[in-house]
């Protein structure tokens, strides 16, 4: 029983080390892994540990990581690779989506690709341009790939270890600017499925659906609106493929309002989907139609109006009454 | 075409969007549009199940129709009209050049000068000698080697025929390329892993895949049909370049594994202007990863000669990266067999990777809907055929008495039984079941997959007979899987 406080970077870091350490097949690839220890530190003090054999400083280039990351799973490694920002994963988007995601399809199943591809992601860091996306929906709309995203360490932790042991590639989205928020990991529980919602608060007058870093502002969201009496209901979704829609359905069939919160923009976002398959799902629960929070049809802003284009307290509080108007 | 799509576009989306709200609120509120009670009636209504025969019919008509559109894919340019301008605008760029398409040399050769290619056995037959590179087959050998291309090559032509029968939708033929193919297969081994590309039929014979099994991705039953793992021969890459990564990270985890395999990654003269064939050759340089580079440099990518992609004999490209590149006379089977031989030892040594640029001619067209008249001169084909990689074993095996008329007589035999074979594994080649999409798609599941197979399942049972029809939707629909 191991019960540590630590910020979810380092929970992160935690994971790959056990991640190692059980098995010798599991590598970590990426720009500046190894000596830097990654621009985060999310990798800080892998490759003295692990050895540059297994903590890899590979080439400046995205497509070079991913595709030889499917040679090495092909091989019968776990290779966890870094993306070092959201907006730099587009020169492998190529082979994530025709190659990682179809592989083992297009070989009916007798190869299996065991990739996980690290993404901090999300804005509120006040960075330059590329470096505050959420590209969530462009990867969760491609058969094959899994997408998840931790909004706690606890969950950090075990669902890397969880990302890692998948036969399936899983595109991990790290919420970067929470990468400094401490939580407490317990590293000997026994963890849920990786693609299963979690009630990060109950509630009963509105569901909350959210994942990454818009669960932190959701729960702000529903301590703001308790103390004007309304109760809402937090899901912290963590899979964005696949996504736990009985429990959004089971959480909605109580609550009877659905606000769906993400940073990536509205137009075609997971929000979309979730409230296309919930409208179908509780269309006679539904005291409301499902609504949608999150950024503009618009390139990711500059940083000094990142606050304008982020979904914050007021904004999801003003969905939140939209609904409660019905 | 696009021009004045592009021109109209933004008038007409502005009117529309003029008539809408718009503004920056939409993005959240877009929604919010709450349904009328006589809509929402309406949609309640709507999904009442439809008359059975409606939806055969509907299904009916459209399987053919789909394989008729398949068929044409590419076939013919669309309007006669178009045809001229394109005509006239080739007529004119020509002009401008002064030097008609795909003659134009590269500025350090064009593969024809002897000091820069590797060559064993000259178009004539001739036995001739190379300072680095050396190879002293048995006459069970060469006679081995002659069988595997023309094999091969019955194979292949097998395939286009099927593909004009329609039982192929297309095929991607390797005529001409039997030696680079041949040589190279047979330079591997067993625990050698090959990364092809869609058209190495005679890499796939060398690494003992049935040639059957490459056919059903081209009809249309399968995206590759073969375990991968089996030949170590991996699944065909239709996206150009893709594969000379997997082959590089394969590689790299050979060298960690401490193995002395080797893993070829092929491509082609196309391929070589694609940024993954780029990354692959930096990653394999800087990881010593043990991988060769296989370019079978054919002229042509599609419509477009290797002086549209380079302007530097491709083999010269490996200098930059930092390993050797060494172009091979690509229809000398003999000369390519040697230089893979110790291309592949040198990547077993821990010297890391090296560039084979096997300099051939694609004699065909670049697919079944390709029409190489549109782009390259006759003359050019007849040149290349004089340099023919099977015939000219043949002159040798004859000249040097290494093979009698038996043999030529019984790989007669083999190659029409072969044929036999293909033609009939296509006739008896079963259509997948509509739910085999479904699989496969995730190792570990995916609910929204079960969920969709679930749904299509009880959907497929609705055309079932109308007597039987409630029975069936329900047992599909609880299957569950």
């Amino acid at each position: 029983m191991a019960v540590e406080k630590m910020a979810l970077a380092k929970a992160i870091n935690a994971s790959l080390r056990t991640a190692m350490e059980d098995d010798a097949k599991v590598l970590v690839i990426g720009e500046d892994v190894g000596k830097l220890g990654g621009v985060f530190r999310v990798t800080d003090g892998l490759q003295k540990d692990f050895g540059e054999d297994r903590v890899i400083d590979s080439p400046l280039a995205e497509s070079g990581i991913v595709g030889t990351a499917i040679g090495l799973a092909l091989r019968g490694y776990r290779p966890v690779v870094e993306i070092q920002f959201d907006g730099f994963v587009f020169p492998a988007y190529d082979q994530i989506v025709t190659q990682l995601a179809k592989m083992h399809a297009r070989a009916l199943g007798t190869v299996k690709l065991p990739v996980v591809i690290r993404i901090p992601y999300g804005g509120g860091i006040g960075a330059v341009e590329h470096h505050s996306e959420s590209p969530e929906a462009l990867f969760a709309h491609v058969a094959g790939l899994k997408c998840v995203s931790p909004s706690t360490p606890a969950d950090a932790y075990w669902m890397l270890q969880q990302a890692i042991h998948s036969d399936d590639p899983v595109i991990f989205f790290e919420p970067k600017r929470r990468y400094w928020d401490k939580g407490e990991v317990n590293t000997s529980a026994i963890p849920g499925p990786l693609h299963e919602a979690r009630v990060a608060r109950e509630g009963t007058d509105l569901t909350l659906a959210a994942y990454g870093p818009m669960v932190k502002t959701c729960l702000e969201v529903a301590a703001a609106a308790a103390e004007e009496g309304t109760s809402l209901e937090v899901l912290d979704l963590r899979s964005m493929s696949p996504i736990d829609f009985d429990a959004v359905q089971r959480s909605v069939e109580k609550t009877g309002r659905l606000v769906v919160v993400h940073e990536a923009p509205v137009f075609y976002g997971s929000g979309g989907e979730i409230a296309a398959r919930i409208t179908e799902r509780c269309f006679y629960h539904l005291e409301a139609p499902v609504l949608r929070v999150g950024g503009f049809h618009a390139p990711y802003p500059p940083a000094r109006l990142e606050e304008e284009y982020l979904p914050n307290l007021d904004r999801v509080l003003d969905a939140v009454d939209r609904a409660l108007a019905y | 075409m696009t021009e004045s799509t592009a021109a109209r576009d933004p008038r007409r989306s502005s009117k529309r969007t003029s008539g809408s709200d718009g503004g920056s609120a939409a993005a959240t509120s877009a929604p919010e549009t709450p349904g009328a009670p006589a809509k929402k009636a309406a949609a309640r209504k709507t999904p009442a199940k439809k008359a059975p025969a409606k939806k055969a019919a509907a299904k009916k008509t459209a399987a053919p129709a789909k394989k008729a559109a398949a068929k044409k894919t590419a076939a013919k340019p669309a309007k006669a009209a178009k045809t001229a301008k394109t005509a006239k605008a080739a007529k004119a760029a020509k002009a401008a050049e002064k030097v008609p398409v795909g003659s134009r040399p590269l500025p350090q050769g064009d593969g024809a000068d002897a000091t820069e290619l590797v060559q064993l056995l000259t178009p004539a037959g001739e036995r001739v000698e190379h300072p680095d590179y050396a190879v002293d087959p048995s006459p069970e050998e060469l006679r081995a080697l002659y069988r595997d291309m023309v094999l091969t090559r019955r194979f292949d032509a097998e395939a286009v025929t099927l593909q004009r029968q329609g039982e192929l939708g297309l095929w991607p033929s390797l005529l001409g390329q039997e030696a680079a193919q041949v040589g190279s297969g047979r330079a591997t081994r067993e625990d050698d892993y090959v990364f092809p590309t869609y058209r190495e039929h005679g890499v796939a014979w060398c690494r003992g895949v049935d040639p059957t099994l490459l056919l059903g991705m081209f009809r249309g039953v399968n995206n590759g049909g073969w375990d991968p793992n089996s030949n170590n021969f991996q699944l065909y890459t239709i996206v150009i370049g893709s594969q000379t990564l997997h082959a590089t990270g394969y590689a790299m985890g050979v060298a960690k594994d401490g193995a002395d395999s080797a893993v070829v990654a092929y491509f082609g003269d196309g391929a070589s202007s694609q940024g993954d064939v780029a990354e692959a050759f930096t990653f394999a340089a800087v990881y010593y990863a043990p991988v060769v580079f296989f370019c079978q440099n054919n002229q042509w990518a599609i419509s477009e000669p290797t002086e549209r992609q380079t302007r530097v004999p491709l083999y010269q490209r490996a200098a930059g990266y930092g390993f050797p590149g060494v172009r091979v006379d690509g229809n000398d089977v003999l000369a390519v067999l040697a230089v893979t031989r110790k291309a592949l030892e040198h990547a077993r040594s821990g010297q890391g990777p090296m560039l084979i640029e096997a300099y051939t001619y694609r004699m065909g067209a670049h697919t079944t809907s390709d029409d190489p008249t549109r782009y390259r001169a006759d003359d050019e084909r007849a040149a290349w055929e004089a340099k023919d990689p099977i015939l000219r074993l043949r002159t040798l095996l004859e000249r040097e008495g290494l093979a009698d008329e038996a043999f030529f007589a019984g790989l007669d035999e083999e190659s029409d039984a072969l044929a036999k074979r293909v033609r009939e594994s296509i006739r008896t080649m079963a259509d997948p079941d509509p739910m085999a999409m479904f699989e496969n798609i995730y190792a570990d599941g995916h609910s929204v997959v079960d969920e969709e197979r679930t749904q299509y399942a009880a959907y497929q049972a609705s055309f079932a007979d109308p007597a039987d029809f409630a029975d069936e939707a329900g047992a599909a629909a609880g299957k569950g899987h």
